[in-house]
């Protein structure tokens, strides 16, 4: 049914919309811009900041734009006297509560409490400065996110996001009145609470309350240290994000240029994670066949289907704290990123000819549960920490921009050779749906011999930004070794957003739903949308990164990972088969039981 | 723990499982035990599928929601407007004395925590303190201590 | 007392034989005919924002909703208000027949009593009343059962929406509006929520008939008005009186004999100076109240009251939204500021100004009403302010 229409003036501007319209969005219509801070398109309506007050014509009170819905013949003032009295007044009150101390702060520039001071010119600070100098220490337990309350403006975008993207609530608003700020269970410090490490919240903070550990001086000292043989890994979807840091348009493909500036930054191999992607696919697609093998054949009681895939870092603490009587249903394959370490720091460090103990690795994530992942202790296979440093999309966008590097001029390059080839599947890993869909790619083509029954290997049914995708494939015209699989629909889902996961989990506990595999993106729509990624973030710039990545796939010469010519010969002359004793060893994990509302 | 435990899945159990039951769940605990500790509170976020740092989140609004240690008997004073214009002060003092500790602090032997509060709604008979749920009004320094006196009489017995 | 210009009246506390004969009274109409009567009686709310009762009643009885809900707000925090904790002390059937009434009217079939937590003393007498009520009113055939629940020491938690998320298990922060409670209050749901003295009226237009109640008061404020009052009186309690009176007949009753300013409507209500209580009137066309006044005479320094004020909202705000949360800091350390000299005396106009963005850019009530206390103690008691 169609909704109603409703006429209202916006500054004397008539306009006609749909009824439950807000008056923010029914301004942007007009094209007027109303200034807003506790908003984000992702979350749900606050209306708490008042920076987005309008004068409505017989309303006693402003009206916060992003909470009222329009009414009939509404007349509407966004920039009458007292609307800018007040927005002047709000933003100077957010500031004598706030460590201005800009030129200190990681999100200098970049921040949108600033951008609105110089906006309406808050030069003259009238009011005291009512900081709480308790609050000006940092909690930086977590090696993966700094929560600093001296920046905070108490818009809870973060603890929206925390509680409605990814159930996950680490973050709460916590007392009332003067005392009244955003924190943790008890106020204990983010490494010792449930916190999936997502960064979400960073990605969704106005400001500089929330931001990623920042490990940029170390990877220079790594760099700049002679001793040290230093190989960087990129993952999916920093190449088509990195770009929207340096002058391009959101989701342009700069991997090429992204490849040359890392050669120019100086580490000694620019090398890529969608090659462990593409190993990351025989391993799990291995293992998932092998499951359903012991499931089907020998009637294991033992073994859990579904599997889970186990790419994210987030989902994989989130399955360790919520549902820790479900690990066996993860795949115990590691992440990309540290099968790259793994495989660096024992392949790759005696291919070379390197002393492991002199080789540092350093990953460019789209995510600050890398930073996390990497320094867990079960993550050193090669007998040293696999994974080094891990830096965020952004964090390299600052080294790039240090270095004086003009990066929309730059030419494109290759990555190096030995663990620098990937396939199309491995680049979609960047995308919600795009693990499965690579791992559907080469599982059939393994069971059958034959391509995946999808035109051009386009997998429709797992892409796109739906909470949770289903899809059902009947596998027919199996090799003999295969047989068993004979006739079987293979049913898959994908879920993204933890939320979403949550919801998908639940459901299979309690035995509503049934599949054989599902793919977990902590993030929504996937890694693209990660928590290391550039700022701003909205379902629109989500959108055009993933074009990025399915026309990065769509170009590449090997669509499919075990096409692959490195990672068969690392099986060949390394690890030997898929699953084998080696590859355990390096590339699989296994996962802890944490408590449910405590780390 | 183990009763502690027993409590809260009573409490569970007589208020329900959902979110509406978590104010007067919480309530029956700091009735029972004048304080949250975070075992209570994380047990309770488990049975109502809550997050613990939501849960605690909700506490710390509610003045009453102690999450810090409180002693046996929880003495608020009344410190607003008429309480004040009627000598709450002198209250204070005089309870800071007889109990030996300041404001916000618990006697050693966890008998009395002696804390101020806001409008209670006895303006007309300031000053005016709670000593856990029961209200004291028209205090002077002597009757506030007497009172007190035998709240530790009553201890003792 | 004879030559007072106050009509002391007694409604509230009357005591009534047999109270539940007013229900059986009223079970005899429509749903419709009460509201109309209690449109008619011109009774507004008594919790202070003075919304009409029956116009809250009728809005919630169109929802087109299966589950409705009333509920009588007794977080009554206002400082210098306590007329509905003696009001459900000594009256508590009278209420409960107002919680049955609005539920029979609107079409709910849940009442909840929300008392502050500073009131459970008052527990352990209405709970065995509350269970004789809810089975009167089963034995009458009323799908209606009452509900106790409790605050636990959140002032804001007065406020209607708050109090609904308190309800609800969480934190007391008042919500965007509109959607009123009339469409969308506890658990979302159609919600009437009145304040008791609100429910105890309407239980006595009932018994007394509309025209008994409309003889009372002037046009825009019908009826008697229970009041709270306290301060620097010799006589300080609660009295139920005529609304509509001028300050100056008050402060003749209730005096001192050196009082110099009266604050009307609790903290967040309007403090009035001794030159204005002739041409000050309490009641709606004036300073409407939710019944507290409060004396001061002449041996108190305002500053110090005001102090206290802004004292009790810093620590009261619910904090969520920017104006109440960090403009009370503003206000409070403001005039600490000025006093230490740190501030010129000028800087005083900077926090009127800011007092005034608090008002209309707030998110509730709260907020909203803090220039009350601030602009009518800075403005007429500038010196004490400063020096």
């Amino acid at each position: 049914m169609a909704k109603a229409l409703i006429n209202l003036k916006i500054n004397d501007i008539p306009i006609t919309v749909e009824e439950g319209t807000t008056i923010l969005d029914a301004a942007k219509k007009l094209n007027i811009k109303i200034p807003t801070l506790c908003d984000h398109p992702d979350l749900s309506v606050a209306g708490n900041c008042r920076v987005c007050v309008v004068e409505v014509k017989g309303a006693r009170y402003l009206q916060a734009a992003c909470a009222t819905p329009v009414a009939e013949g509404m007349e509407i003032y966004t920039n009458s006297q007292t609307v800018r009295q007040s927005r002047k007044h709000v933003i100077e009150l957010l500031l004598s509560e706030h460590n201005a101390d800009c030129t200190s702060c990681s999100r200098n520039s970049k921040c949108e409490l600033q951008d609105l001071a110089a906006e309406y010119h808050i030069f003259d600070r009238v009011l005291l400065d009512i900081l709480d100098p308790e609050n000006l220490i940092a909690d930086i337990s977590s090696p993966a996110i700094k929560k600093d309350i001296s920046k905070c403006i108490h818009c809870q975008r973060c603890v929206r996001t925390c509680e409605e993207l990814q159930y996950v609530s680490a973050l709460a608003v916590i007392g009332k009145g003067a005392e009244q700020h955003i924190g943790t269970f008890f106020d204990y410090p983010l490494n010792e609470v449930v916190c999936t490490n997502c960064g979400q919240c960073v990605l969704h903070c106005p400001t500089g309350a929330l931001t990623e550990r920042n490990y940029v001086e170390e990877v220079w000292d790594a760099i700049n240290d002679p001793t040290k043989h230093v190989v960087v890994q990129t993952a999916p979807a920093v190449r088509v994000a990195i770009g929207e840091e340096l002058g391009f348009a959101y989701g342009t493909r700069v991997t090429g240029k992204m490849v040359t500036a890392l050669k120019r930054l100086g580490f000694d191999s620019v090398l890529d994670t969608d090659f462990t992607a593409d190993l990351t696919i025989l391993e799990e697609g291995t293992e998932l066949l092998t499951r359903l093998k012991r499931a089907l054949v020998d009637k294991d009681p033992e073994v859990k289907i579904p599997m889970f895939t186990s790419c994210s870092p987030g989902w994989i603490k989130f399955m360790e704290h919520l549902y820790p009587e479900m690990l066996g249903h993860l795949s115990t394959c590691k992440s990309p990123q540290q099968m790259f370490g793994a495989v660096a720091k024992t392949y790759y460090a005696q291919k070379k000819g390197i002393n492991s103990k002199d080789m540092i690795v350093v990953s460019v994530m789209p995510c600050t549960a890398k930073k996390y992942e990497a320094q867990r202790p079960e993550m050193r296979s090669s007998g040293y920490q696999d994974v080094d440093y891990v830096l965020t999309t952004r964090e390299l966008a600052t080294m790039i921009k240090q270095a004086g590097i003009d990066f929309m001029s730059l030419p494109e390059s290759d990555y190096d050779p030995l663990m620098g080839e990937s396939s199309g599947a491995g680049v979609i890993f960047g995308a919600t749906g795009g693990v499965m869909e690579a791992a559907l790619r080469t599982a059939y083509e393994i069971v059958t011999g034959r391509e995946v029954p999808f035109k051009n290997l386009e997998i429709t049914p797992v892409r796109g930004f739906d909470g949770i995708k289903e899809a059902t494939i009947k596998i027919e015209g199996t090799k003999p070794e295969w047989s068993f699989l004979e006739g079987v629909e293979l049913k898959v889902a994908v879920a993204h957003e933890l939320a979403n996961a949550n919801k998908l989990v639940r459901a299979i506990k309690e035995g509503k739903l049934h599949y054989h595999f599902i793919e977990i993106m902590t993030c929504p729509g996937g890694c693209l949308g990660g928590g290391g990624q550039p700022y701003p973030v909205s379902w629109e710039i989500r959108q055009m990164r993933a074009q990025g990545i399915y026309s990065e796939d769509e170009n590449l010469p090997l669509r499919k990972s075990h096409d692959n010519p490195e990672v068969m010969q690392l099986y060949e002359e390394y690890l030997g088969q898929p699953n084998s004793h080696k590859a355990h060893e390096l590339l699989h994990t296994h996962y802890f039981p944490r408590k449910k509302y405590l780390n | 723990m183990q009763e502690q435990n027993e409590l809260i899945k009573i409490l569970v159990e007589k208020h329900g499982r959902t979110r509406n039951a978590l104010m007067p769940i919480l309530q029956d605990i700091v009735a029972e035990k004048q304080f949250l500790e975070p075992s209570d509170i994380a047990l309770v976020a488990e049975e109502l599928d809550l997050s613990a740092a939501d849960v605690y989140g909700t506490a710390t609004f509610y003045t009453f929601l102690d999450t810090v240690p409180r002693g046996k008997n929880v003495i608020r004073v009344c410190k607003t407007i008429s309480c004040y214009m009627s000598g709450k002060d002198e209250i204070i003092n005089a309870l800071e004395k007889v109990l030996n500790i300041k404001v916000g602090d618990t006697t050693v032997d966890k008998q009395f925590t002696l804390l101020t509060a806001n409008c209670m709604g006895w303006c007309h008979k300031g000053p005016v303190m709670l000593i856990n749920d029961d209200v004291y009004h028209s205090l002077t320094p002597e009757a506030a201590i007497e009172i007190v006196q035998q709240y530790k009489e009553k201890s003792k017995n | 007392m004879d030559t007072s210009n106050l009509k002391k009246v007694d409604i509230i506390f009357s005591k009534v034989d047999n109270p539940l004969q007013i229900l059986d009274k009223a079970l005899q109409k429509s749903p419709d005919d009460i509201i109309n009567e209690i449109i008619d009686s011109g009774l507004k709310g008594r919790g202070g924002a003075g919304f009409p009762t029956g116009l809250k009643w009728k809005f919630t009885k169109n929802e087109d909703s299966d589950v409705k809900y009333v509920i009588c707000n007794a977080d009554e925090g206002e400082p210098g208000t306590f007329k509905d904790r003696q009001i459900i002390e000594e009256v508590p059937e009278k209420i409960f027949i107002g919680m049955a009434l609005a539920a029979y009217c609107i079409g709910a079939k849940e009442a909840y009593m929300y008392l502050r937590g500073e009131y459970n003393f008052l527990k352990k007498d209405i709970i065995p009343k509350m269970e004789w009520f809810n089975n009167e009113i089963k034995n009458r055939g009323l799908d209606v059962t009452l509900y106790l629940r409790s605050g636990s020491g959140a002032y804001i938690c007065g406020e209607e929406s708050a109090l609904f998320e308190s309800m609800e298990g969480k934190r007391g922060e008042p919500r965007n509006k509109p959607p009123y409670p009339t469409k969308a209050g506890y658990n979302n749901k159609p919600t009437s929520i009145n304040n008791v003295e609100t429910l105890v009226f309407v239980t006595m237009i009932q018994h007394l008939g509309v025209e008994e109640f409309k003889k009372l008061g002037t046009k825009d404020s019908r009826g008697s008005k229970v009041f709270s009052i306290s301060g620097d009186t010799p006589i300080p309690g609660i009295y139920e009186l005529e609304l509509g009176m001028k300050v100056s007949d008050f402060v003749r009753e209730f005096g001192d004999g050196d009082t110099k300013a009266v604050q009307i409507g609790g903290a967040s209500g309007f403090c009035v100076p001794r030159k204005n209580f002739e041409n000050t009137i309490i009641g709606f066309e004036g300073i409407p109240t939710g019944g507290s006044v409060m004396l001061f005479n002449s041996s108190r320094s305002m500053y110090n009251i005001l102090h206290n004020y802004l004292d009790f909202f810093v620590e009261e705000s619910c904090a969520q939204c920017t104006p109440c949360r960090a403009g009370l800091q503003q206000l409070l350390k403001g005039i600490e500021a000025i006093k230490r000299r740190e501030k010129p005396a000028s800087y005083l106009n900077e926090l009127i100004k800011l007092s005034q963005t608090m008002k209309v850019a707030s998110k509730c009530g709260l907020g909203q009403s803090v220039a009350n206390p601030f602009v009518s103690i800075v403005e007429n008691f500038k010196e004490e302010i400063i020096f």
